[in-house]
């Protein structure tokens, strides 16, 4: 649908605020680990592509969702990864970008036998 | 449910003599009262009389003294120098 | 015996003459160079004559009612500062719902002051004109008012200082901030819709009527006072909301699917940011008058489904996802106290977890949802207070692009899923709350990729600089003191102190 604008040329115009070229070499990923929505929304992160999936679950995750009770319980074995909505098996290893994730990428886990405070899913 | 038209007035004693009148020449009119205000509900059609106010002032009220007091409405309005009508499908 | 009323010119004809009878056509210059703005948006106007203001309130009229009310609003004002009216208050943390109510608020109607006045320019029609230009008088008179109840409040609170520098730079203070600016941005007939009719008739009763009724049960006479009077305003807005959709409807058919369009945005927008109002009332007010599934039922649910089932022979239907946003009354209140409670330490009022009394309240109002869900929630969050391991989330939460609120809100019929909603333009990847949010979205993306979402912000070095106390500094959120829990807080030490000087002085 064409823009409905006062002044001729305004799509031609438009500055998008949030390339990843505005990130100082970082992307954003956004992290979520479902079935604890104490964690109230995804969270978001710059981080640059070349750094390993498994700093992830060595670092980022451990300091952000670690407070959670089921936390400590995690087996990571059976973790279950989305990466934009795919089914994913991450591998550990090898960089974010070269793992499918880009810039505003949302990287979804799930814990099986593990559904928050009492199975409550918070 | 559908079709039921509201004013909502304070509840001081500026806004009484108004909610009595509407309360009286209303008679399917329902008064619900919360902290502060009055919501007055109505099937279809709502009629605020300048006369009745009037008769419970001892003075002449006019119907745009409504503004004072009302805090919101429900329905389409309509106000000339007798009354102020709320009502659908005006 | 009542005298007889007088006789003086009639309303009809007194309207006639200080409205239509002031205005002309131009003849030196064409009409459309006068009045540049209101045709682009394809909105379609035959006849402006057609056009009536049901009050057919004149500005001689119009002058004399504001007068009043304003003397009597300052009288009360006056009147609580001089007799230290905080102290009457229920308890200390409603002063919290105030401060998000008058820092998110206040703003928006200076910002509606100036886009009415714009409005009371810039529209053809006389009538319309006439009702914008007192539209922009009462705005500007609330931000007033609101401004008064601040600088007294301010005196013995946290949080309100810094009131105008954080509606342009606070994560969820752009929440209602940019609700405003995609409205002013937006043409004038958008702009009425917008504001006038899915906000200010279909919407503010939410924000106003159960809200000022809360102030009036919990002692907070100021709000009550501004409240209310800038609400008997209110009611001349929404007759000019109303009108406007009626006007535009009946000009001309090929107008119903722009109008339509905007009515299904306008609303969805309007029920997100009213989700901090729920979350007000079923959370903050320490005394509660209703919950907000019980206001949704009154005032959208009953006062709309009249509304718009008298709009409907005009071709008009219920917003799109009116049902969606009605089985989010359900959710809504405990999802956004949910988020406030974990980033407290970047909010500029305090939070706290409800008692147990207070859960028996919510178990009793919310029986499909609230035990179930949210109290394993609060019990998990109590718990962990207790081992001195208060729950803070330290990492930023994901944004919706249109509403820019955190993607807190649950899958329709599943509260254990987040919703999850994504769009691509131009290359570049879009995350929202939900469809709602989408479709808004996905129908003006040159507008909407150039919003400025906070978290992004932070990434992007633009906020002070990456870490807390860099951004809450930024803001002019003084750390320790503004945000935080209520427990432990300047807010509350003041309170108990003037608490225990009444019980000794009561012996």
């Amino acid at each position: 649908m064409p823009v409905v604008a006062l002044k001729p040329g305004y799509a031609d115009a438009v500055e998008i605020r949030d390339k990843k070229e505005n990130f100082h070499g970082n992307q954003v990923v956004y992290l979520h680990w479902e079935e604890h929505l104490s964690f109230c929304a995804a969270t978001a992160f710059p981080l640059p592509p070349d750094m390993p999936f498994g700093a992830l679950v060595e670092q980022l995750i451990p300091q952000y969702y670690g407070m959670h009770p089921d936390f400590g319980l995690i087996d990571w074995e059976c973790v279950e990864w989305k990466i934009d909505g795919q089914q994913s098996t991450p591998d550990m290893g090898r960089s974010l970008a070269e793992n499918g994730v880009d810039h505003k990428t949302l990287i979804c886990f799930r814990t099986p036998g593990l559904n928050g405070f009492k199975g409550s899913c918070s | 449910m559908a079709g039921i038209v509201s004013i909502t007035l304070q509840n001081n004693d500026e806004a009484r003599p108004v909610i009595e009148s509407i309360l009286h020449d209303n008679p399917s009119a329902n008064a619900n009262y919360m902290p502060g205000a009055v919501k007055i509900d109505c099937p279809e059609r709502l009629v605020v009389k300048a006369e009745s106010v009037s008769a419970r002032i001892g003075r002449d009220w006019d119907p745009q003294e409504i503004h004072l007091t009302i805090v919101s409405m429900g329905g389409s309005l309509d106000e000339d120098d007798e009354e102020l009508v709320l009502s659908w499908g005006a | 015996m009542t005298p007889p009323r007088k006789k003086k010119l009639n309303l009809k004809k007194r309207y006639e003459l200080m409205t239509r009878g002031l205005d002309w056509e131009t003849s030196y210059q064409k009409m459309d160079d006068v009045f540049p703005y209101d045709t682009f948006e394809g909105i379609k106007i035959t006849d402006w004559s057609k056009w009536e203001d049901p009050f057919r309130l004149t500005m001689d009229a119009y002058w004399k009612y504001q007068g009043e009310k304003e003397r009597k609003l300052y009288a009360v004002l006056d009147s609580f500062a001089q007799n230290n009216g905080q102290l009457g208050i229920s308890d200390a943390r409603y002063v919290n719902a105030i401060k998000l109510f008058l820092t998110g608020v206040t703003p928006l109607e200076y910002q509606a002051h100036r886009h009415f006045a714009h409005l009371g320019r810039h529209i053809r029609g006389v009538g319309p004109r006439v009702a914008a230009q007192m539209q922009s008088l009462d705005e500007l008179r609330h931000a007033q008012t609101q401004i008064h109840t601040i600088s007294h409040y301010n005196k013995y609170f946290d949080g309100f200082a810094e009131f105008p520098h954080m509606h342009d730079r606070v994560w969820y203070l752009s929440v209602p901030k940019s609700f405003f600016d995609d409205a002013c941005s937006a043409g004038p007939f958008e702009f009425f819709t917008a504001i006038s009719f899915a906000f200010e008739y279909v919407l503010t009763n939410l924000l106003f009527v159960p809200f000022m009724s809360g102030a009036a049960y919990n002692g907070d006479l100021a709000t009550v006072t501004f409240g209310f009077s800038a609400q008997s305003d209110e009611a001349r807005h929404m007759t000019l909301g109303i009108e406007v959709i009626k006007f535009m409807l009946e000009q001309h058919p090929d107008n119903l699917p722009i109008v339509q369009q905007w009515v299904d945005k306008w609303f969805w927008r309007g029920h997100k940011m009213l989700g901090l109002v729920a979350m007000m009332m079923d959370y903050m007010l320490p005394k509660r008058i209703m919950s907000w599934k019980e206001a949704w039922e009154i005032y959208f649910t009953e006062a709309g489904g009249a509304l718009f089932e008298d709009l409907s022979r005009y071709g008009l239907r219920v917003p799109k996802y009116a049902d969606i946003a009605t089985d989010e009354a359900e959710h809504i209140s405990h999802q956004n106290w949910s988020i406030f409670y974990q980033y407290t330490q970047a909010a500029g009022f305090h939070t706290w977890l409800p008692s147990d009394e207070e859960m028996a309240w919510l178990s009793e109002k919310y029986p499909n949802t609230f035990d179930k869900y949210y109290r394993p929630r609060f019990e998990m969050w109590r718990e962990m207070e207790a081992r001195g391991e208060r729950f803070y989330n330290n990492a930023l939460p994901q944004l919706c692009q249109t509403c820019q609120i955190p993607m807190g809100y649950t899958e329709p019929g599943d509260p254990t899923r987040i919703g999850f909603r994504s769009t691509e333009y131009a290359g570049e990847r879009y995350h929202f709350c939900s469809d709602g949010c989408k479709d808004i979205f996905e129908n003006e993306p040159e507008k909407f990729s150039q919003a400025w979402l906070p978290v992004h912000q932070i990434f992007q070095g633009n906020c002070g600089g990456a870490e807390l106390s860099d951004v809450l500094e930024w803001y002019h959120m003084k750390n320790g003191t503004d945000n935080m829990d209520y427990t432990g807080s300047p807010d509350q030490k003041q309170w108990d102190a003037w608490q225990s000087v009444r019980k000794r002085v009561a012996g």
